[in-house]
């Protein structure tokens, strides 16, 4: 219970209570993409805190600045993109103010990415093994024998079976979950404190999907290594993340503990993610899906980004921008009226 | 096939050149200039006397090593200028393309030979021109193929992994896209050997008395009407060797597009 959450332009900046200093504090960071029709505010404002071992989701639709928040933090943003403003904090080191060369030492050892599609986040024409041995050849300083046997141990250790004969099969001799076990070696290769997943479920199948997870989070939690975990699927969020951020149209809308936010959404936008997910008890209960589409982020919607869509929407929703508010401890939402949505039951709510 | 079988008998008889014929492509026989074609020479003598059929050979030899020699330097230049240029953009990809489209502006020929007439005549100048001529093409497909290759998720995924751009470039890009310039390189042998036949033949590549086809077919000229075979056959050697190369070229090319492993 030490610092205050201090107040920002766009809402608090998150210090968990009992976490100390965050591994990872993301302030206020705006993301602003140039195209043709206009600047698109991919990121607008957007803070989140992930402690030492903690496994953070972040839920939203496409477009809502998921990847290019992560991306943003790893420093990796498109050429058209750019950090506006905010800070990214790695143990207190703000990332934006480094250049690539020094980005290069981190990327690796102390953060790494696991990517949506692991066929096309491999390198083709690259053998297996040297893929994944190519972070501890670069970074660890270890030579070329070391760095192979590396490999095989870290193969060994995502399960993938036979790893001295697979060391040499391309990507495409594997399937798409033993490519993901592939993505996860390298992410794991040079122990990084914290590793940034941009759904890296969604192109699996449901089985294979559950292996994955559980072999990630198994990993992570012996390794103590921190994750982000960026999905639109709230059921992968329920099992993998402690805490959970909602995103809509470049900021977040609410955040607290997964329980707390799939049980109990403060914000409308939750609200409707959860009840237009689909329920297994009720199975034939048709699906509440949120009417409209996301907004142009080119020109958002002026005040609340989510009331066109909101059916709680009231005037002063139109015109005046809901901060992120604490409620109580860890529990924040960006909705001016989110005792509205207290008295609806979340159907699908037991997760 | 039918490339790789007649560059394989062509190669096959230069390399084994002093097993076929007897005669130095060099000596002389005043006794014996501008015979027909007989048995103990098998396409005659030229005006000095010197076999024919053996000069063919050891001509070859020249032309073919230079050839294949000279494509690997506008190869290797235009490779790396190329992956630069499509990787980095901005300043330096502005500045290689202009390079680029100053060389592409003046026909190939004509820049190769102003190029070679000032650097003097000889096998060193031919190289630097070539060099110097031949990289546009390269760069031009390397940095297309980076262009659309960097745009690749493998490439995202190599960043994050804290990989140094000249590694990126060498060990993820280069290999996903140096097969366009390897089927390039392929009919661009073809372009150097004419380039250096037609330097041969103006004088100013290979020096007499050092056999080349070129030099032959200018030799042979004056003596068009009453000994065409002198000019004629290192002419139809000229040929059949551009056809061969461009037909496995073209095999190649087929072979390497429609997949990658």
């Amino acid at each position: 219970m030490t610092e205050p959450a201090t107040t920002g332009p766009g809402g608090p900046l998150l210090i968990e209570p009992g976490m100390g200093m965050p591994l990872l504090q993301v302030n206020e960071l705006h993301v602003r993409i140039g195209t043709r029709r206009g600047v698109v505010r991919a990121v607008d404002g957007v803070s989140l805190a992930v402690g030492a071992g903690e496994a953070v989701g972040v839920v939203g639709e496409s477009g809502s600045g998921k990847s290019m928040m992560l991306r943003a933090i790893m420093g990796l943003l498109p050429p058209e993109a750019e950090i506006t403003d905010g800070q990214v904090l790695l143990d207190g080191v703000d990332l934006t103010q480094l250049d690539n060369s020094q980005l290069n030492k981190l990327r690796g050892p102390r953060m790494a990415m696991i990517f949506q599609e692991p066929m096309s986040a491999l390198n083709p024409v690259m053998r297996v093994g040297p893929q994944i041995a190519e972070g501890p050849l670069v970074h660890l300083g270890l030579g070329r024998a070391a760095a192979a046997q590396r490999a095989l141990e870290l193969m060994r250790r995502v399960g993938i079976p036979d790893p001295e004969r697979r060391f040499r099969s391309f990507p495409h001799e594997f399937s798409g979950g033993m490519r993901q076990r592939v993505m996860i070696a390298i992410a794991l290769s040079c122990e990084p404190q914290l590793i940034l997943c941009d759904e890296p479920t969604t192109a699996l199948d449901v089985t294979i999907q559950d292996q994955i997870l559980r072999l990630l989070t198994r990993l992570c939690r012996e390794s103590g290594t921190s994750l982000i975990f960026v999905t639109h699927d709230l059921p992968v969020v329920a099992q993998v993340c402690q805490r959970l951020a909602v995103m809509y149209a470049g900021r977040i809308v609410e955040r607290g503990t997964v329980q707390e936010v799939l049980t109990q959404p403060c914000h409308p936008y939750t609200l409707g993610l959860v009840r237009s997910a689909p329920d297994v008890d009720h199975p034939r209960a048709s699906l509440a899906a949120i009417p409209g589409s996301p907004p142009s982020l080119i020109t958002p919607p002026s005040g609340c980004r989510f009331h066109p869509r909101c059916k709680f929407a009231e005037e002063d929703c139109t015109t005046d921008e809901p901060p992120l508010r604490v409620l109580r401890s860890g529990r924040a939402t960006a909705c001016l009226h989110y005792e509205r949505t207290q008295d609806v039951q979340p159907l699908g709510a037991e997760r | 096939m039918a490339g790789l079988v007649i560059i394989g008998i062509i190669l096959f008889m230069l390399i084994a050149a002093p097993l076929i014929t007897s005669y130095n492509p060099d000596t002389q026989n005043l006794n014996a200039i501008l015979l027909s074609p007989s048995a103990h020479h098998w396409l005659g003598t030229d005006q000095e006397g010197r076999d024919t059929f053996s000069r063919l050979l050891y001509g070859g030899r020249t032309d073919l090593r230079i050839a294949f020699i000279a494509v690997l330097f506008p190869f290797a230049l235009g490779t790396v200028l190329g992956s630069v240029a499509g990787y980095f953009g901005g300043w330096v990809d502005m500045l290689i393309m202009r390079l680029v489209d100053i060389v592409v502006a003046f026909p190939f020929f004509v820049l190769i030979i102003a190029l070679v007439f000032v650097l003097g005549p000889g096998e060193r100048s031919i190289y630097i021109a070539i060099t110097l001529v031949g990289w546009v093409s390269y760069a031009r497909i390397v940095r297309g193929e980076i262009l659309v290759a960097k745009r690749q998720e493998y490439v995202l995924a190599a960043q994050s992994g804290g990989l140094s751009s000249m590694r990126i470039m060498a060990r993820h890009l280069l290999p996903n896209v140096i097969t366009q310039a390897i089927i390039y390189a392929m009919s661009d042998i073809v372009q150097d050997i004419l380039a250096i036949v037609t330097l041969s033949y103006l004088g100013l590549g290979i020096q007499p008395p050092a056999p080349d086809w070129g030099t032959m077919i200018s030799d042979g000229q004056n003596f068009l009407t009453t000994h065409w075979q002198l000019t004629t056959i290192p002419g139809l050697a000229v040929v059949v060797t551009g056809l061969g190369l461009s037909l496995i070229g073209d095999g190649l090319a087929d072979l390497m597009r429609p997949g990658q492993s």
